[in-house]
C-alpha cells in the first residue's frame, strides 16, 4: 500500500509533519520532567525550576503540525493557555521560549510573562490565558495585513470550551463581516478542565456554528495530522487570496491532565487514552507504507532530543531577572503610575 | 502603503497657550481636529467604534472624519466591544495606531478583559518586546438623568489597573493636545472625555467648553497637571468637568478674601504627584473634587500622596465625590450625589474655617 501523493503532501512533507510532532512531544516531555524534578516529595505548584500552572499539549500535536506547515514567520498565530505545540510548530525559538517558561531574563518576556503569556514578534506568535480572548487580537492582526494589502494571514487557535464564550461569537461575526484574512481553529480535546464537551456544548460540531456567520466551517475527526493539513491548507489559501475567514474544528486528544498535577479522577477513559496517542499511530502508518524508515524515525528523535536539551540547558544557564527590575516594561516610556 | 515603525515619533512641538480672542473651538471639535491632523499625516491611524461614522460619534468625538477619510479608515463596528477593542489591540501590535471608541465608559463591563488583561498587559508580559500604541476613548459622567448605567466616570478603575495611561481633559486646548499626545504614544492610552466638557448643543454646558485652540498641531504632555488657578488658602485637586465647578467656586469666594488654588490633573496615569505636593505645601488645606465614586479610588489616592510625602502638611483634608451609590435617575437625586458647586463651596468654607 502506498499513500496518495497530493501536490503539496509529498512523502517528504509527511515526514516533516511527523518530525514536528516528535519535536513537540520531546519538548513537552522535557518540560514535564523539569516541572516535577524538584517538586518532590510534596507537590508545591509554586516551587522549583518551573513554577506555576503548566498546561502541556501532548496529544494535540496534529493540530499544530497540520496548520503551521502552511504558515511562514510573516503570518500571525494566537494560541491559548496551552500554547507550546503551536509555538514550536510556528518556529518560535526554543531557547527564548524555554527561558521564559523557566522565568529567566533571557526569555521571550524577560520572565514577566510565563508559559501562558508567550510573545514572539519575530514570528508574530502570541497567546492568552483567557478563554476565547485571543481571538479578537488575531482579528486585528488580520485587519492590519488586509489594510497593508499583503497576503499574510492570522490564525486564531482556541479550545472547544471557548466556542461558548461571547468573544468567540463576536469575533466570528466581525471576521466574516469585514472578510478578514483569519482562520479560526477550535481544538476540541473533549474536556474543559473536568467538564466533558457533552455537558458544555449544545451541538455536536462547532463547525456548524460557522454557518451562522456566513463562513465555511469544517470539523476534522480522528486527530489526523494529514486531515488537519488538508483542511488548514484550504482555509489558509482562501484567506490569503481574499476569500475571507474560515472555521475549523479539530477533534483532538488531551493525552495528559488539564495541568500538571491534575489526577484526572473525573475522566472515565483514562486507561484507554494512550491507545489514541497520535504520534505512534502516524509513525506506524508511515513505516508500514514505506514513507518512513526506522533509521529516519530514530534520526528525528535524536535531532529533537538535541534541540530540546540545548533549549533546557540554555534556560537553566540563564540568569534569573533582577528583582529590582520588577517595575520595568509597564510602559515603553515615562513613569509607571 | 507603508506604516511608520511604532518607535517613529511625530512632531513633538509644544504650542504656547493661545492668546485670548483667538480662534475658539468646542472640546469635541478640538478632539476632531487632533485626530484629523494625525490621520492626514499618518496612514496607520484609523478610527473604529459604534456610531463613529456617519453619526460622528454619539458625543461628537468623530464628526466629519468619515467624509474626510472614508469608510476604510473610519469604521463603524457591530455592537461587539470585545471583538473590536481586541481588533484594535492586534492591529496596534502589527504597527497601526488605532483610535477605538467605547461609547460610554459604563460599557467596559462587556469588554474589560480585552482592556485590562490584553491591551494593558501585553507590553509587560512581553518584556517590552511588543508595543500596543492604541487610544481607547470613551465618554463619561452624568448630570443629565441618564441613570446608573450611562452616567459613571470610572476613570479611577482604569487607573487602578496597571499598564494604561489614563487621560482626562477638562477643556478644548488640553483635549486637542492630549489627544495628539495619546495618538503619538507607543503605549495604550485611555482617553476619557466628560460629556459636560464637550460643548454639545443638546446638553447643558459650562462656559469653558468652548475655548481658544491653536490651529497648528501641538502636544500637551501626558502626566503634567495644570494650575488652573493660583491661590494661597486652599488647594482643590480635581479633573474634567469638576475643574470648572471648582473654578466657579474659587471666583465666587475670592471677593470674601478666600484664595483657592485649583489643580487640573489632566491625567491620572501618570499622576503628577509633584504638582499636588507643591500646591498643598503652599496652602496646607486639600480638597479633592472627583465625580467618580468616593471609596477606594482617586480621591483617597490623592490624599495618600500628600500623607506619604509629609502628613504634617495637612491642616485640613476633605473630599467632594459621588458617595458610594449608583447614579440616581431623578434630577433631584442625581444632583444630590454629584460634586456640585454648592458642595464644593461648602467644603471650601469648612476648610478655611479651621
Amino acid at each position: 500500500m502506498t499513500l496518495p501523493t497530493t501536490q503539496t503532501l509529498t512523502d517528504a512533507a509527511r515526514r516533516d509533519l511527523l518530525s514536528t510532532m516528535v519535536l513537540i512531544r520531546t519538548y513537552e516531555e522535557a518540560i514535564r520532567a523539569a516541572y516535577y524534578a524538584d517538586k518532590k516529595p510534596a507537590f508545591d505548584i509554586g516551587a522549583g525550576l518551573v513554577p506555576g500552572e503548566m498546561h502541556l499539549s501532548a496529544g494535540q500535536e496534529p493540530v499544530a503540525a497540520g496548520i503551521c506547515a502552511h504558515l511562514s514567520a510573516e503570518d500571525a498565530i494566537t494560541a491559548t493557555h496551552r500554547p507550546h505545540h503551536l509555538a514550536i510548530a510556528h518556529g518560535v525559538g526554543l531557547r527564548p521560549m524555554t527561558a521564559e517558561i523557566f522565568g529567566r531574563e533571557t526569555g521571550l518576556g524577560r520572565g514577566r510573562g510565563g508559559h501562558m503569556h508567550l510573545f514572539d514578534p519575530s514570528t508574530h506568535f502570541s497567546c492568552s490565558g483567557i478563554i476565547a480572548e485571543g481571538l479578537p487580537p488575531a482579528l486585528g492582526q488580520a485587519f492590519a495585513f488586509q489594510r497593508q494589502g499583503n497576503a499574510r494571514v492570522a490564525v486564531a487557535v482556541t479550545g472547544e470550551g471557548a466556542a461558548n464564550q461571547g468573544a468567540f461569537h463576536e469575533s466570528l461575526n466581525l471576521a466574516a463581516l469585514w472578510q478578514l484574512p483569519v482562520v479560526i481553529v477550535v481544538e476540541d480535546n473533549d474536556w474543559g478542565i473536568s467538564v466533558p464537551r457533552s455537558q458544555s456544548t449544545s451541538i455536536a460540531s462547532n463547525a456548524d456554528r460557522a454557518a451562522a456567520y456566513g463562513m465555511p466551517g469544517v470539523r476534522v475527526e480522528g486527530n489526523s495530522v494529514e486531515a488537519v493539513y488538508e483542511a488548514a491548507g484550504e482555509a489558509i489559501a482562501r484567506a490569503r487570496s481574499g476569500g475571507g475567514p474560515s472555521l475549523i474544528e479539530v477533534h483532538t486528544l488531551r493525552l495528559w491532565g488539564h495541568f500538571e498535577g491534575d489526577a484526572e479522577g473525573y475522566r472515565p477513559d483514562l486507561d484507554t487514552v494512550p491507545e489514541h496517542d497520535p504520534i505512534p499511530i502516524y509513525r506506524d502508518r508511515l513505516l508500514e507504507t514505506g514513507v518512513l524508515t526506522d533509521g529516519q524515525y530514530e534520526a528525528m528523535q535524536s535531532s529533537a532530543g538535541e534541540r530540546v536539551e540545548d533549549a533546557i540547558d540554555f534556560a537553566k544557564g540563564s540568569p534569573t531577572p533582577d528583582p529590582l527590575g520588577h517595575l520595568s516594561y509597564v510602559f515603553s516610556e515615562g513613569a509607571n503610575s | 502603503m507603508t506604516f511608520p515603525s511604532p518607535g517613529d515619533k511625530q512632531s513633538l512641538t509644544m504650542a504656547v497657550e493661545p492668546e485670548a480672542g483667538k480662534r475658539r473651538l468646542s472640546t469635541a471639535k478640538a478632539m476632531q481636529e487632533a485626530i484629523t491632523q494625525r490621520m492626514e499625516r499618518d496612514e496607520s491611524v484609523f478610527v473604529m467604534g459604534e456610531d463613529i461614522g456617519s453619526y460622528g460619534g454619539i458625543f461628537s468625538s468623530t464628526t466629519g472624519l468619515l467624509e474626510r477619510f472614508g469608510s476604510e479608515r473610519v469604521r463603524d463596528t457591530p455592537i461587539s466591544e470585545s471583538a473590536f477593542i481586541g481588533l484594535g489591540i492586534g492591529a496596534a501590535v502589527e504597527g497601526m495606531r488605532p483610535i477605538v471608541e467605547l461609547m460610554f465608559a459604563d460599557f467596559f463591563g462587556v469588554c474589560m478583559d480585552q482592556i485590562y488583561n490584553h491591551m494593558a498587559k501585553i507590553h509587560y508580559e512581553s518584556g517590552g518586546n511588543v508595543r500596543v500604541p492604541m487610544v481607547l476613548m470613551m465618554a463619561a459622567g452624568g448630570g443629565y438623568s441618564d441613570g446608573a448605567q450611562h452616567s459613571q466616570c470610572l476613570w479611577g478603575t482604569f487607573a487602578h489597573l496597571p499598564g494604561m495611561k489614563v487621560v482626562v481633559p477638562s477643556n478644548p486646548y488640553d483635549a486637542k493636545g492630549l489627544m495628539t499626545a495619546a495618538i503619538d504614544s507607543d503605549d495604550p492610552v485611555v482617553f476619557v472625555f466628560h460629556k459636560g466638557v464637550m460643548g454639545l448643543g443638546w446638553m447643558a454646558k459650562n462656559d469653558r467648553a468652548i475655548g481658544a485652540v491653536p490651529e497648528e498641531e501641538y502636544i500637551v504632555p501626558i502626566g503634567k497637571a495644570r494650575v488652573a488657578r493660583e491661590g494661597t488658602d486652599v488647594t482643590i485637586v480635581t479633573l474634567s468637568l469638576s475643574v470648572h465647578h471648582s473654578l466657579d467656586v474659587a471666583e465666587k469666594v475670592q471677593s470674601e478674601g478666600i484664595s483657592v488654588e485649583v489643580i487640573d490633573l489632566r491625567s491620572l496615569v501618570p499622576l503628577d504627584r509633584e504638582a499636588i505636593v507643591a500646591s498643598v505645601s503652599k496652602t496646607g488645606r486639600l480638597i479633592v473634587v472627583d465625580e467618580d465614586y468616593q471609596s477606594f479610588g482617586l480621591s483617597g489616592e490623592i490624599i495618600a500622596v500628600v500623607a506619604e510625602h509629609d502628613p504634617s502638611l495637612l491642616k485640613k483634608v476633605s473630599r467632594v465625590c459621588v458617595p458610594d451609590v449608583p447614579i440616581p435617575y431623578a434630577r433631584e437625586l442625581e444632583y444630590a450625589v454629584l460634586p456640585t458647586r454648592a458642595r464644593i463651596e461648602a467644603a471650601v468654607r469648612d476648610a478655611v474655617a479651621t
